[in-house]
């Protein structure tokens, strides 16, 4: 296997790293005003992801910075291409990140619930915003031959679809994971959002892989793994199995992941003026040099990384659960 | 207008306000696992108080570093995606770095270290905040060094097929003379704002609230003293060697900074000037003679390069073009580096002192004197990066890029003037709330933080 095609596994990677991890703490955050009812709850439920959600999103931003370092024109094509989302997504973590900080500091309600709301949004928003971006990059961006997207058209109903698709997912996800984690209220309350999660997620996420299948061509194996790793999920929660149920969902994201960037290979970026512009993992690589440095610091440092987040979660394996008190 | 234009200021708005809240966090970070370290050597209470106290502290402004670093890293992509394109080959390792090497490691142990309180053997709990710290601080260098080869690019060559900057030595971009003489200084200035940040805390509860911590305040006052000192001094030794360097890598700059207009050896250090930018001339420049020689060249008779002459071989160079960044911005940039940082030290040192012994100051003013170190250093920090980014201008990689070729073409004005306006705004809130909290919290002192704990219990985690 060529280097540019290690790194374009490796980044595949880091993307889904980041949506495995990320994606159960964005549905926890969408979860907030439904599963976390009252204050109690809702403190549970952040708690519950508050050690781990910044380590997790790191994730984001190294595949990020890895898409600069081996595939600069691919970073900069995606990110100026979609301007917008992008914009929206970036501003959406801000306040997210932020909320969780904030958002205990200040004994009020009212202060609470602005934080809370931001909690929501901004878990909303990259949730669907990745699905969306994602979608198009599959589809194709109008890419001219100097490697500029110029005034991309990001609402197609196959995007709309895609970004539908990684929110109920992660919803479901989110669901799962505070199953597994929370105790109390929350974790009944939980349960039966999972239920209801499960309902709009298999058919949406089913029709978008469908769709993209049908028109990639490839995939179908891992597409019908996501699904049905899905509906394992449902029955394993329903039995109680909460460890592999939560499970069950990340290797759905898993699946999801293989068929988005299985699709994509090897074109990065296909173009939908002419196929002959399209961005590929040939022509946008960083040079030989950059992606032997790139290796070895990645080889060195990411089993490390993996090591102590493994052992943070580790540490924080015990149920949360906050008293009202 | 141009969407250049709108991107510049975008670029400039968002990293000063990074800029505000990453030096605290290197610094304080120190500072903290410094506090947690003394309470496991000696086990008294107050130094448990002042870890948690400054902890909070730090912790609401390392949630802003955090956030607005995201932007950074998206930025580069967005509006500036020739640039991206043209530098990624190079920039990306170090970028990379830093996030392998330092972005997983703090916030994962940052997570620990808040939640761990009552979950880890206490020794693995103040390890947490060790390595946390040492993230961030080396976390600073890749990023410095990534920008020092904007200055002075060594380490790669340009690709002629794709016109593409490409990577041949890697050592050569993570040695770079400028790379490690800025982290100094970087490093330095950022000690000195952390150092002066627990001086106004520590100067505010002791003139303000005769409270039964006065005795942790006053020790928490000296150590920050202290710690602006000493770190005073890595500022100024590596302010002298910055300017060395940028005589040899960007005399243009440095011309730029001094408002020196034609060549001259040996050349004094400007004070005060009266620019008349469009005749290139000072209309009053008052100088001290030999200083300026010096600093640039290490010989007080040595010669210094001038603007006009400057922009003739630069023509001849790189064909026709302005090659004069912003004169009278540069030159008070760096004044005012110079001056106010130069002030923040001078805080450190008197507060030395003052506080010599045992001994505190009686008046009142002095303690505001103390406090009023923190906003100059902070506008110290803020004045030299202008000096350096600005003083770069018409490029972004020196000799390389120009700024004017580096922007996205595919992103309209619309678009960025939106953006803008969204950061703008979404900043100037933020601003408002984290200096909120950050007051609420050192009104509040440190009884609010720490429950009395039983010598020996386990000491309650922080929660969200
Ligand atoms: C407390 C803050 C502080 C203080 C007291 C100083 N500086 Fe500074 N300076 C910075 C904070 C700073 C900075 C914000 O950290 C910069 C911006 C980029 C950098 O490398 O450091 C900077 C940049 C900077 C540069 C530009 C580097 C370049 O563009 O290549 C020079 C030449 C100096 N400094 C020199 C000095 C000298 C001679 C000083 C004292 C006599 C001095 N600085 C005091
Ligand atoms: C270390 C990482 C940094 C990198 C890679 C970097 C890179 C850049 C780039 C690409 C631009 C836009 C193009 C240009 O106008 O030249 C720029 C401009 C600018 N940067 Fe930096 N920068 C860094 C750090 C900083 C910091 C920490 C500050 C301030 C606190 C800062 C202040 C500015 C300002 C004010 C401009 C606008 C200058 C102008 O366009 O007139 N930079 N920088
Ligand atoms: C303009 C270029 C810059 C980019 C692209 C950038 C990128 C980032 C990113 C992505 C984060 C968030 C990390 C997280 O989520 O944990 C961050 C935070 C931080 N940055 Fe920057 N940064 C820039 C400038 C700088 C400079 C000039 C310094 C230091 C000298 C610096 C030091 C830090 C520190 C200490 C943090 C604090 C928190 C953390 O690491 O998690 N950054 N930056």
């Amino acid at each position: 296997m060529d280097l540019p095609t290690i790194w374009f596994l490796a980044i595949a990677l880091l993307w889904t790293g980041y949506l495995v991890l990320e994606g159960f703490d964005f549905g926890v955050g969408m979860l907030l005003p439904s599963v976390g009812r009252d204050e109690p709850g809702r403190r549970t439920m952040i708690n519950a992801i508050g050690p781990v959600w910044d380590g997790n999103e790191v994730w984001l931003i190294t595949a990020v910075g890895a898409m600069f370092a081996a595939f600069p024109a691919w970073y900069a094509a995606t990110l100026s291409g979609f301007y917008l989302p992008v914009l929206l997504i970036v501003v959406a973590l801000v306040f997210r990140g932020v909320a969780f900080e904030y958002r205990g500091k200040i004994d009020s309600p009212v202060w609470r619930r602005r934080w809370d709301a931001a909690i929501v949004g901004g878990s909303l928003v990259p949730a669907f915003g990745w699905g969306l971006v994602f979608a198009n990059m599959l589809r194709g961006v109008p890419l001219g031959a100097d490697g500029v997207v110029r005034s991309a058209e990001l609402y197609s109903p196959y995007a709309l679809l895609g970004g539908l698709a990684t929110t109920a997912l992660f919803v479901l996800h989110g669901a799962l994971f505070l199953g597994l984690k929370a105790d109390g209220p929350v974790r009944h309350r939980a349960r039966a959002a999972a239920r209801s999660a499960a309902l709009v997620a298999v058919p949406v996420v089913g029709g978008f892989l469908a769709w993209t299948v049908h028109d990639r061509g490839t995939g179908v194996g891992a597409a019908v793994a996501a699904v049905v790793l899905l509906l394992a999920a449902v029955g394993c929660a329903a039995r109680r199995r909460e460890g592999w149920a939560f499970t069950a969902t990340a290797a759905s994201v898993v699946a999801v992941a293989v068929v988005v960037f299985g699709g994509l290979y090897p074109v990065l970026l296909p173009s939908l003026v002419d196929p002959a512009y399209d961005m590929t993992v040939a022509n946008a690589a960083s040079a030989p040099y950059t992606l032997g440095v790139l290796s070895v610091i990645g080889a060195v440092f990411l089993p490390l990384v993996v090591a102590y987040q493994a052992w943070s979660y580790w540490v924080f394996r015990r149920r949360v659960h906050v008293a009202a008190a | 207008m141009e969407a250049l234009d709108l991107a510049r200021w975008q670029f400039g708005i968002t990293t000063i306000y990074h800029f505000l809240f990453v030096p605290l966090t290197i610094g304080l970070s120190v500072v903290v696992a410094a506090l947690q370290t003394a309470w496991h050597r000696t086990g008294r209470v107050e130094y448990l108080r002042a870890t948690r106290f400054f902890g909070k502290l730090f912790l609401i402004n390392f949630a802003m570093g955090v956030v607005t670093g995201i932007v950074q890293e998206f930025q580069f992509g967005m509006n500036w995606s020739t640039y991206s394109t043209f530098v990624g080959d190079v920039f990306g390792a170090p970028l990379a770095l830093e996030a392998l090497l330092a972005f997983f490691l703090e916030s994962t142990f940052i997570g620990l270290w808040i939640f761990g309180w009552d979950k880890l053997p206490k020794r693995v709990h103040l390890a947490t905040i060790w390595v946390a710290a040492i993230g961030s601080n080396l976390s600073a260098y890749f990023i410095l060094a990534a920008n020092a080869w904007m200055r002075h690019p060594v380490g790669f060559e340009v690709n002629a097929d794709t016109g593409r900057a490409q990577l041949t030595d890697i050592g050569a971009v993570l040695t770079n003379p400028q790379a490690w003489s800025t982290y100094l200084h970087v490093l330095g200035a950022s000690f000195v704002v952390a150092g002066l940040f627990v001086v106004a805390v520590s100067a505010y509860r002791l003139w303000r609230h005769r409270d039964p911590d006065s005795e942790m305040f006053r020790k928490t006052l000296r150590a920050g003293l202290l710690t602006t000192v000493v770190a005073g001094a890595v500022v100024l030794a590596s302010g002298d060697l910055q300017a060395k360097l940028m005589a040899q890598d960007e005399p243009m700059k440095l011309a730029a900074a001094e408002a020196l207009w034609r060549t001259e050896a040996p050349t004094g250090f400007s004070l005060f000037a009266v620019g008349d930018v469009e005749g290139s001339r000072n209309v009053v420049n008052v100088q001290v003679p030999y200083v300026l020689s010096f600093l640039a060249t290490g010989d007080p008779g040595g010669e210094v390069e001038g603007i006009v002459d400057l922009q003739e071989r630069f023509e001849e160079q790189f064909g026709p073009g302005d090659y004069v960044p912003n004169v009278p911005v540069l030159y008070w940039a760096f004044r005012l580096m110079m001056g106010l940082g130069g002030a923040a030290i001078g805080v450190g040192v008197v507060g030395l002192w003052l506080t010599r012994r045992g001994r505190l100051p009686r008046h009142g003013w002095m303690y505001g004197v103390a406090m009023l170190g923190l906003p100059a250093a902070l506008a110290a920090n803020i004045a030299g990066w202008i000096l350096t980014e600005i003083g770069r201008q018409p490029w972004t990689v020196v000799g390389q890029l120009l700024t004017a070729a580096s922007v996205s073409p595919g992103v309209s004005l619309g678009q960025v003037a939106f953006s803008l306006t969204v950061f703008t705004l979404l900043y100037g809130a933020l601003a408002v709330v984290e200096v909120r909290l950050l007051w609420r919290y050192v009104q509040a002192g440190p009884a609010h933080v720490t429950p009395d704990v039983e010598p020996g219990a386990r000491v309650p985690a922080f929660t969200y």
